[in-house]
């Protein structure tokens, strides 16, 4: 059984409503740690020592936050800033991370067909995203391209939200079993896509 | 030494039958009421004086409505019109009329008929509201219909006394209808009357408003709490006079008072003043309800007497159950509402006594009637034991944490409204919760009010006071008195015996921390700590260290400093400022040096300094 560790990275989550949602589902599996980092660390004082023993302690990390100007939310990027030490997650006899996974599940608010290369952004998020994957490989991690949950802001009101909280179940249980198909995740746009033809079907594992 | 003799044994009752039935799970009313059976038509110890007890002990009831009026903002009178006429009037009125109905049939006279039929109408106020607030059902949405009604009862109250004579069959034998009906105004002229009964209303509400604020805050000023409490029953006292002159109920005069002196920043202190009286007084009361009760008439006449009581009951509640279902109340909380109103109440004794003497009802009628409303207050308790044990785990017991409608988000109290507390208060109150503001300094008060802070007058060491500013409920304490004895007394207490709530305490120094933390508070805060920081750190600014730099070495100081008080209070617990605590006060502020000045050093990897460090030279190619 893997751990996942859950860094969630919302600073107004009085008006969420996606995130909240979907965190409070993770909180409820067996395996999953979730973290909310601007309650832990409301005056960005984050405390490395504690961030890295986290780490240590699981096998998956998932950062789980709102998509700000085609990144994260600050804090998040305050807690690659401090915690992602040289010494411990890369560079010189960093090797603390080395074979973890890391992926970014988020809520996004353009729709899907933007995040196109014919798109009106003309770019997959996943691009977007290339500095979460060049940090993941110079700390020697996998990463997984990004969880997302397109057009966010009318996810509720178009019935879309129960069905991705069920996926982020789905895919948060995967992961902790050892049922998603790592190799095949890795050469996708995304997880959300077509989450449920990335799992290892029961007859290959035996 | 009769009087004291007297007292003794009423004492004695209380102490001994209350906690016995509080232990059974009785309800206390029930235990005084036993109490009262036992000295008197038991064990004959008292006799035919509880008559008069009875009639002082009634003064408990007026006390009640005082502080009942406290509670009521006439904002939150506002708020329950809607239950407090309809549910509350449609009660009396149906009531009312089903007796009347009754009495009509068994052959009574019409005004007799009505009379009994308003008098039995009427709750009992005194055995409900004491066994709602002791069972935490005050809040609840059937404990507030049932204040409802019985607030609305206790104002029909004065109507039916003026009703009354007016309904004479017999001979009015005078002197019973004068001690109640009392006053020198039966001479003057009808308009007169009504002019003098307006306008005692009106001083009552004018005095309330304009002239007892400064007149208590003039007495708080001499800081002697015997003389507030004084001053405090002079006024409950006097104007149950002044009410009885004019010939109006005690009860709704003081209940007025109570409604009018509910914003002052004196009503936390006036409660918890008149509070033990009022406990007191009303315990003597149902005591005399129980040693009044007549055994002989009793045994002559059972199936009359107890089917009475039995038949009242029904009728009542079968009113009661069909008003409180189109008030929306259901299952278990219906049964709670009709259960806890269906007797009668001690307002009957009074109105029975002036309706014999008015000639309205014949001596017979009220002596048996008497005894069966005695009956059905006796059996309320009983009703709540019912409905206890078999009624709400039927339909699931009420969820503890369950919100009612009427439950008020969390709220707050902040203790010492200085400049800190004004602070907090300030936060906290423009983020929308509600606070209550105590402070032993009328001066700072009468301050603060100007500025439209809600707060109130009152030694918040005292558990009766910090009771009435509602600890119970409140989810933070902030505790910032001054007096450091007297913050640590408070912080113990409310760890003590209000556990749920949270204890913010502000500390005047760093051993005051240790004293407050070992008093139970949950978080501690120096009051000069953090803005030190502050200005430490805008110096630092202004001798050239880079703002960010600046905030850097401050965030560190301070995580030292919070680490070094953690890390200093076992020397001290052991000890005191002794020799182990200083060397490892020492200790701390070397290594604080070191800190400060780690950036100086070679090393630029230390680990001391983490954060934004760039990697050591050469190794920017990784893989």
């Amino acid at each position: 059984m893997h751990k996942v560790l859950i860094l969630f990275a919302h600073p107004r989550t009085d008006r969420s409503e996606v995130n909240t949602v979907l965190a409070k589902a993770a909180r409820e599996l067996d395996g999953v740690t979730v973290v909310d980092l601007y309650a832990e660390y409301p005056t960005f004082e984050i405390d490395v020592e504690r961030e890295q023993q986290r780490l240590l302690e699981h096998d998956v990390i998932v950062f789980q936050h709102p998509v700000y100007w085609y990144s994260c939310p600050a804090l998040l990027k305050e807690w690659q800033d401090l915690v992602l030490e040289h010494g411990f997650a890369y560079g010189e006899g960093g090797t603390a991370l080395e074979g973890k996974v890391l992926l970014n599940a988020v809520s996004a608010g353009a729709r899907r067909e933007v995040y196109c290369r014919n798109g009106g952004y003309g770019y997959e998020l996943r691009e977007f995203f290339a500095p979460f994957e060049q940090t993941a490989g110079l700390c020697r991690m996998r990463y997984l391209p990004p969880f997302v949950l397109y057009a966010a802001g009318h996810a509720v009101d178009e019935d879309r939200l129960e069905d991705h909280t069920a996926d982020y179940r789905l895919l948060l249980r995967a992961l902790v079993e050892g049922r998603l198909d790592l190799d095949r995740a890795e050469r996708q746009d995304t997880l959300s896509d077509n989450l449920r033809d990335l799992m290892i079907q029961a007859t290959e594992v035996e | 030494m009769a009087l004291l003799q007297g007292a003794f044994v009423y004492l004695v009752a209380m102490v001994v039958a209350v906690p016995l039935a509080k232990r059974l799970g009785l309800g206390s009313v029930l235990g005084y009421l036993l109490a009262g059976i036992v000295i008197g038509p038991a064990l004959g110890i008292v006799g035919a004086e509880t008559e008069d007890v009875k009639h002082f002990a009634e003064f408990g009831v007026v006390m009640m409505l005082f502080l009942i009026g406290l509670e009521l903002q006439p904002s939150m009178l506002w708020r329950m019109r809607s239950r407090l006429l309809g549910l509350g009037g449609l009660q009396v009125a149906a009531t009312t009329t089903a007796i009347l109905s009754i009495s009509l049939a068994m052959g009574l006279p019409w005004q007799s008929a009505l009379a009994v039929g308003l008098i039995l109408a009427l709750s009992s106020t005194a055995i409900v509201l004491q066994t709602l607030e002791e069972k935490g059902w005050m809040k609840t949405t059937p404990g507030q219909s049932a204040f409802s009604v019985l607030l609305f009862q206790d104002i029909a109250v004065i109507p039916m006394i003026a009703l009354l004579p007016l309904l004479a069959v017999h001979q009015a034998s005078h002197g019973a209808a004068n001690t109640h009906n009392g006053g020198g105004l039966e001479h003057l002229p009808g308009w007169l009357q009504g002019l003098a009964i307006l306008g005692v209303i009106a001083a009552i509400i004018l005095a309330g408003r304009y002239l007892m604020r400064p007149v208590f805050r003039f007495i708080a000023a001499a800081r002697l709490r015997e003389i507030f409490s004084a001053a405090a029953l002079l006024l409950v006292v006097g104007i149950a006079l002044a009410m009885d002159r004019i010939g109006l109920s005690p009860a709704l005069g003081t209940f007025l008072a109570g409604v009018v002196l509910s914003g002052s920043e004196f009503r936390h202190e006036l409660e918890s003043d008149i509070a033990p009286f009022k406990g007191l007084l009303l315990g003597v009361f149902f005591i005399s309800v129980g040693a009044g009760i007549d055994f002989d008439l009793l045994f002559g006449r059972p199936a009359t007497i107890f089917g009475l009581a039995a038949g009242l009951m029904a009728v009542k509640l079968i009113v009661l159950l069909i008003l409180g279902r189109i008030f929306g109340l259901r299952r278990a909380d219906l049964w709670l509402f009709g259960l806890s109103l269906a007797q009668a109440g001690e307002f009957a004794f009074v109105l029975f006594g002036l309706a014999q003497g008015g000639g309205v009802l014949s001596a017979e009628i009220t002596q048996v009637l008497t005894l069966a409303v005695a009956i059905t207050m006796l059996l309320t308790p009983l009703g709540f034991i019912v409905y206890e044990k078999l009624i709400a785990p039927r339909f699931g017991r009420r969820d503890e944490g369950q919100a009612d409608e009427i439950d008020e988000p969390g709220s707050a109290i902040i203790a010492g409204v200085g400049r800190f507390g004004q602070v907090v208060n300030r936060m906290l109150t423009a983020n929308g919760h509600t606070t209550v503001v105590l402070d032993y300094d009328a001066d700072m008060i009468e301050l603060v009010r100007r500025f439209g802070v809600r707060s109130y007058y009152g030694d918040a060491t005292r558990p009766d006071l910090l009771h009435s500013a509602g600890a119970e409920n409140a989810t933070v304490l902030v505790a910032a008195l001054d007096d450091r004895e007297k913050q640590n007394q408070l912080v113990e207490h409310m760890a003590r015996h209000h556990p749920h709530c949270r204890i913010i305490a502000r500390a005047l120094d760093r051993h005051h921390v240790y004293e407050l933390l070992d008093a139970g508070a949950h978080h501690v805060e120096r009051e000069l700590f953090e803005s030190s920081l502050s200005a430490g750190r805008q110096a630092l600014v202004e001798l050239g260290a880079h703002p960010f730099k600046a905030e850097r070495q401050t965030r560190a100081f301070r995580e030292h400093d919070r680490r070094t008080l953690g890390a200093l209070r076992e020397n001290w617990q052991d000890g005191g400022m002794d020799k182990s605590y200083v060397a490892a006060a020492r200790g701390r502020a070397d290594e604080l040096d070191q800190i400060m000045q780690s950036d100086r050093a070679a090393e630029r990897h230390d680990t001391s300094d983490r954060g934004w460090v760039p990697p050591s030279k050469g190794d920017g190619e990784s893989d």
